[in-house]
């Protein structure tokens, strides 16, 4: 039996997780990692991707659109700007959140607005599978 | 002495009265719970971000930060965002918010700065107008939202940062109101750009953390965000303050609207009393004189 370490999934408006969990699969900017209890303390940003939380009763999937996440000690938190349960992702939602990068894109023209629509377009096919 | 229809109409609009200033009571109540559970849900957050900036801020040295969080340099120009009801009827809510900013940027002015003002929220604008009406830069109407979202807080954060970056402005601060209990809430300024984290508690003792990607990055990418969970955090605080300071406002009106009406009812009584002794004594000294 994995090691548990407390693990918050927490959005501005509301907490979605707080739960024991023994892997933490994060999407981190700089590259996907996953987080085990007594994992070295890492802060690291987001981008838009799908957490996946493993705790003893199975595996939840979160769709995050940015944040950052913090592993340390006392367990993993995950602050994201927007986040949602996998069982709460409809097709409407993934459309409404690409087209809203995409006029993010069109109006910035950055590499950053690129890349986040990007990321959210691989992350809605990843959590719709 | 009045009539005693008069006494009998001014009772009856007084009840009146009392029936509108309960229900609202009542409507301020349910709200209440729902604002101060809104406030309770975001608290996680907003606490976490703040320990996580403060840790960041405090590795950052000298004036080499980015600006958002050291300044633009100067400290000329001073927006004040405040943060009001959009409905009043809630007692000095409105008006101790005001209060505060006008006195925040009557110091200012007296020493000599250039203040900007940020209304949200129609009340604080109004009450603002008269003496501060020039310095009006922008108004954010929220009279249109039903449940308060981080979209929102998000919008205003977008609107300070782009006016930041325009160099509109050097420091910011929020006005709003702390809610403490139903019936105490404290006007609060708070200053947002550049970002102040000195009296957050970081908790633990310092961990070193691996940052990914920079540090720099990384705070690069979170100020912002600083910046619009301060101001949600704000209005969700001012929800609630709004709720309790009206459920409290129109509990007043209501005991007091009651103590009128018994007042009103001893009056109309004695008035009908009188009108019955005067009668029966034209009626006794009628008899008398027969």
């Amino acid at each position: 039996m994995a090691e548990m370490m407390q693990f918050d999934l927490v959005s501005p408006e509301r907490r979605l997780a707080s739960v024991q969990a023994s892997e933490v699969q994060i999407p981190g900017a700089e590259g996907d990692f996953t987080a085990m209890a007594l994992h070295a303390p890492v802060i690291t940003t987001l981008r838009p991707g799908v957490l996946k939380v493993v705790t003893p009763s199975g595996t939840d999937e979160y769709l995050v659109t940015g944040g950052f996440a913090e592993v340390g000690a006392a367990g993993t938190s995950v602050l994201a700007e927007r986040a949602y349960a996998k069982a709460d992702v409809t097709p409407e939602l993934l459309e409404d959140l690409i087209k809203e990068a995409n006029m993010q894109r069109d109006a910035a023209n950055t590499d950053m607005a690129a890349k986040y629509a990007d990321d959210l377009v691989a992350a809605s096919t990843q959590i719709s599978a | 002495m009045p009539n005693l229809k008069d006494l009998k109409n001014r009772i009856e609009s007084v009840k009146s009265t009392r029936k509108i200033t309960k229900a609202m009571q009542m409507v301020a109540a349910a709200k209440l719970r729902r604002a101060q559970d809104a406030a309770e849900a975001g608290r996680p957050y907003a606490e976490r971000f703040n320990a996580v900036m403060a840790q960041l801020a405090s590795g950052v040295s000298g004036d080499s930060g980015p600006k958002l969080l050291v300044g633009s340099g100067s400290n000329q120009t001073h927006l004040l965002v405040v943060m009001t009801a959009e409905r009043g009827l809630c007692g000095g809510f409105n008006g101790n918010i005001a209060k505060l900013a006008r006195v925040a940027a009557n110091k200012l002015l007296a020493e000599g700065k250039t203040v900007k003002i940020l209304t949200v929220g129609k009340k604080g604008r109004e009450a603002l107008k008269r003496d501060l009406g020039d310095h009006f830069i922008g108004h954010v109407d929220l009279s249109g939202v039903k449940k308060l979202g981080y979209e929102d807080a998000s919008r205003i954060a977008q609107d300070l940062l782009s006016r930041f970056d325009a160099e509109e402005f050097d420091v910011a601060k929020i006005f709003y109101s702390t809610f403490q209990s139903v019936i105490s809430q404290t006007p609060t300024e708070h200053q947002i750009i550049p970002a102040d984290f000195s009296d957050v508690d970081t908790g633990e003792v310092n961990t070193i953390y691996d940052y990914e990607p920079s540090e720099e990055a990384i705070l690069a990418d979170l100020l912002p965000r600083a910046v619009a969970t301060q101001i949600f955090s704000a209005l969700l605080e001012n929800g609630a303050s709004e709720q309790g300071a009206r459920m409290s406002a129109m509990d007043n009106a209501t005991r007091n609207a009651g103590e009128m009406i018994d007042k009103l009812t001893i009056e109309y009584n004695r008035s009908r009393q009188a009108v019955i002794t005067n009668e029966l004594i034209e009626i006794i000294s009628g008899a008398e004189a027969l």
